[in-house]
């Protein structure tokens, strides 16, 4: 047995629950992020003094994991606040599972939060990058621009094409009562928004909301006795080349090349396998980038791949069920959602968008300017 | 006798040399091979032997973008990465034609102008 596949299945999810997804005025950062814990904890049956391994990232903490830990009075024995932007939290879930399967810890928590739409927009986790910051890029939508026009220029892709992915979204967003955004979306209105850094438009970039989430984490043995059913961690990898966009290699090739091929080893699945397909979407671009660079299709060949609604509600592949970054919910870093995503629909209880025997979902997660990718395959027990 | 790593750092020593006019990039006695940005050290194969060289300036538009700003904050302007001849990538922004004028694949030369308060190294068509 490879040291990859001892982890295999060895952490499972046992909860999972989001707060103050949209708009939760008045309410900060960490109170949002406590709210979460607390629903996820409730829905695993599990009592917080049980919790001993805490993991969080935000925008507004330096040190997360004891922000969250202070105020939920926690004294754990493993804790990660490691940030790598809006990836972290699939990067935690790899984290949980090793401290899990080596004994250190026996309850792994895994929180976000944010309250950046009610506190006033946007707000970057991101120093200043030294050598790129006096040519004022504004970041991060400077950086998925310059990755969607070489893009566009090497596989003569259109702005239309971009476009299905917005649409595809916005689809499985009008089945998802907790998205943001539900009215329907034609490609016309993607490609007629306001531009903002050519060649994306307002369409083509992620909401900004607030939104909490958490997750809960167990040994298997544990979670069968739980009230929910559990999802297992069957694969989980991380990769990044770069931190500035200036240094990444080829701009239509992401570091997902690298941790999918490595998530789905682990796995002992491929992507032929996958029910659904949760992809980190901050700007329309990245799911056509994640589709190629995981293996859905060739390089190059995103766009023919989501055309004519073949990743909208009713197509071939589910993808972004929730209605994604895009119509769902993005509080700033999107990563924890995208996990959850996968979790709610191997458990079966999306409603309206569940997807029909969706018993393998991929969680993939993208960090800072297509830097950190970190992919995370989710199984039912039948895929043990 | 000084050593490698004595002295200003390769950030201070760019910004040294901006400041009197010269565009400088950091090549490997041993390997040849060019660096952009200043480093510290041979990224990957990790060589502690980066020397400053003029860098031509002649460079080819890689990747680019408009960003939209409203008229009375200045307007729209243009970032781009430039991959230089001497082989690594920047980002700048192509100056002197219209923003949305720069095209993936123009040939492009370097210029030292103020940028925001500061030399910086800007491109403009060849």
């Amino acid at each position: 047995m490879s040291e990859l596949t001892k982890l295999r299945g060895k952490a499972a999810c046992v909860g999972a629950a989001t707060a103050g997804c949209g708009e939760a005025p008045g309410r900060n950062a960490t109170e949002l992020m406590a709210e979460a814990v607390y629903r996820a904890l409730a829905d695993a049956d599990i009592p917080l003094n049980q919790v001993d391994g805490l993991f969080a990232a935000t925008a507004v903490h330096s040190m997360a994991a004891m922000s969250l830990a202070g105020h939920l009075g926690l004294c754990p024995k493993y804790s990660s606040g490691s940030n790598i932007g809006g990836a972290s939290f699939l990067a935690h879930a790899l984290d949980a599972a090793m401290a899990l399967e080596s004994g250190i810890i026996d309850v792994a928590v895994i929180a976000y939060g944010s309250n950046q739409r009610t506190a006033g927009g946007f707000r970057s986790v991101s120093e200043p990058m030294p050598f790129e910051a006096q040519y004022e890029p504004r970041n991060p939508i400077t950086a998925y621009a310059l990755a969607a026009s070489r893009y566009m220029h090497e596989f003569q892709a259109v702005r239309e094409d971009l476009a299905e992915v917005a649409v595809a979204a916005r689809g499985w967003a009008g089945l998802n009562p907790e998205a943001f955004v539900r009215e329907p979306l034609t490609i016309e209105e993607v490609v007629n928004a306001r531009m903002i850094s050519d060649p994306l438009g307002k369409l083509d970039c992620c909401l900004v909301t607030d939104g909490a989430a958490a997750v809960v984490l167990t040994r298997p043995e544990r979670a069968k006795d739980g009230p929910q059913k559990p999802v297992y961690l069957l694969g989980a990898a991380m990769a990044h080349h770069h931190r500035m966009i200036s240094e990444m290699p080829d701009l239509t090739l992401t570091a997902a090349g690298d941790s999918g091929p490595r998530a789905f080893a682990m796995a002992g699945y491929g992507p032929n396998d996958m029910d659904t397909v949760q992809l980190y979407d901050a700007f329309t671009i990245n799911t056509l980038l994640f589709l190629e660079d995981l293996g859905f299709c060739a390089k190059g060949e995103g766009k023919d791949f989501v055309a004519g609604g073949r990743i909208a509600p009713g197509g071939a592949l589910p993808v972004n069920t929730n209605g994604g970054g895009l119509s769902c919910v993005h509080p700033g870093m999107y990563g924890l959602f995208v996990m959850i995503e996968a979790i709610r629909q191997a458990r079966g209880t999306c409603g309206d968008r569940q997807v029909e025997g969706a018993n393998l979902c991929l969680a993939h997660g993208n960090g800072g300017v297509l830097s950190s990718q970190v992919t995370t395959i989710w199984g039912t027990g039948e895929t043990l | 006798m000084s050593g490698y790593f004595d002295g200003p750092g390769p950030e201070a020593t760019f910004r040294a040399h901006l400041a009197e006019g010269r565009f400088m990039i950091q090549r490997s006695a041993s390997t040849g091979l060019h660096v952009f940005y200043p480093r510290v050290m041979m990224p990957c194969s990790g060589e502690a032997d980066l020397e400053w060289v003029e860098a031509s300036g002649e460079g080819t538009v890689y990747a680019t973008t408009v960003t939209r700003r409203r008229p009375e904050k200045g307007g729209d302007y243009n970032v781009a990465l430039i991959d230089l001849a001497e082989g690594p990538r920047m980002m700048a922004r192509v100056t002197g034609i219209d923003p949305e004028a720069v095209a993936i694949g123009m040939k492009v030369r370097a210029k030292i102008d103020e940028l925001n308060g500061a030399p910086a190294v800007l491109f403009e068509p060849v």
